[in-house]
């Protein structure tokens, strides 16, 4: 019999590619939960990712109603991506994301970056995502570190009990 | 079940080192909890336990942001105040059970 020794997780890596509020959450509650356990962890925003960390849109993330097969009407009901189509749809279903969020006590991006950022985890921007979207430090919000290359972000993902997460 | 003694007192704990009996808890069991990770409880610590203690017996949902916006400690303050596991570790020391919760 081989004996099989458990490397507890030391770090996570987690990267953000989209700006839908549910994939952009998914990265900011892994995060924070890591923290939270003492597990080290590190951010990278990319694509449109960036609208996360994007000063100007950040606190204004919607979910999509349009091609969504997981939306639901509050009865239950499929949710008709005809409907979804309809001007203001998106941002009344995204107000009441939010709001039920808020009521689990999830903070909004800003203030959860906040968070993160206090227990020690880092944001990073990718600077190619960056480039072509023509964004700057000082367009991205103060909890970011520093706009890097992939090349840099594997150089951070070094060590035993490390994991990379894309979202 | 396992059973531990803290302050000259037999209590029983969970696997993770939680009270199982709240009534079990004192200041001084607090202390000897901590001391077992390397903690000194502070004046400090104690505020943010009767926080939770607080909060918990009014069957409130425990989360960093509430502790962080109780006005005791920010957040910052809270993870230089138990490294490691701001709400997990002040939990237990503060004889509540483990939170469930996710933020």
């Amino acid at each position: 019999m081989t004996e099989v020794k458990e490397i507890p997780l030391k770090k996570v890596m987690i990267i953000v590619a989209k700006a839908n509020i549910e994939d952009v959450y998914a990265g900011l509650i892994m995060a924070n939960g890591a923290v939270m356990e003492g597990i080290e962890a590190k951010l990278f925003f990319t694509f449109f990712g960036l609208d996360a960390i994007t000063k100007k849109r950040m606190n204004k993330l919607h979910t999509g109603t349009v091609g969504n097969p997981g939306m639901r009407m509050p009865n239950g009901w499929p949710f008709p991506t005809l409907l979804g189509a309809l001007p203001g749809v998106e941002a009344g279903v995204s107000a009441m994301m939010k709001k039920q969020m808020d009521e689990l006590d999830v903070p909004p991006v800003d203030e959860f970056l906040d968070m993160i950022t206090a227990g020690g985890g880092e944001v990073y921007a990718c600077k190619m995502a960056a480039d072509m979207f023509k964004l700057t430090m000082d367009d991205l919000c103060e909890h970011v570190k520093d706009i890097i290359t992939v090349g840099d972000l594997y150089a951070m993902s070094g060590g035993e009990g490390t994991q990379i997460i894309f979202t | 079940m396992a059973e531990k003694t803290f302050a000259g007192k037999t209590v029983e704990v969970t696997a993770e080192g939680y009270l199982v009996n709240k009534g079990d808890w004192s200041r001084e069991v607090a202390a000897e909890m901590a001391k077992e990770d390397g903690i000194e409880l502070s004046d400090k610590h104690f505020a943010v336990l009767d926080y939770l203690r607080e909060q918990e017996a009014a069957g409130a949902a425990l989360t960093i942001r509430r502790v962080g916006k109780s006005g005791i400690v920010d957040i910052k303050g809270l993870y230089q105040l138990f490294p490691g596991g701001p709400l997990k570790l002040s939990s237990k020391y503060a004889g509540i059970a483990k939170p469930a919760s996710c933020v």
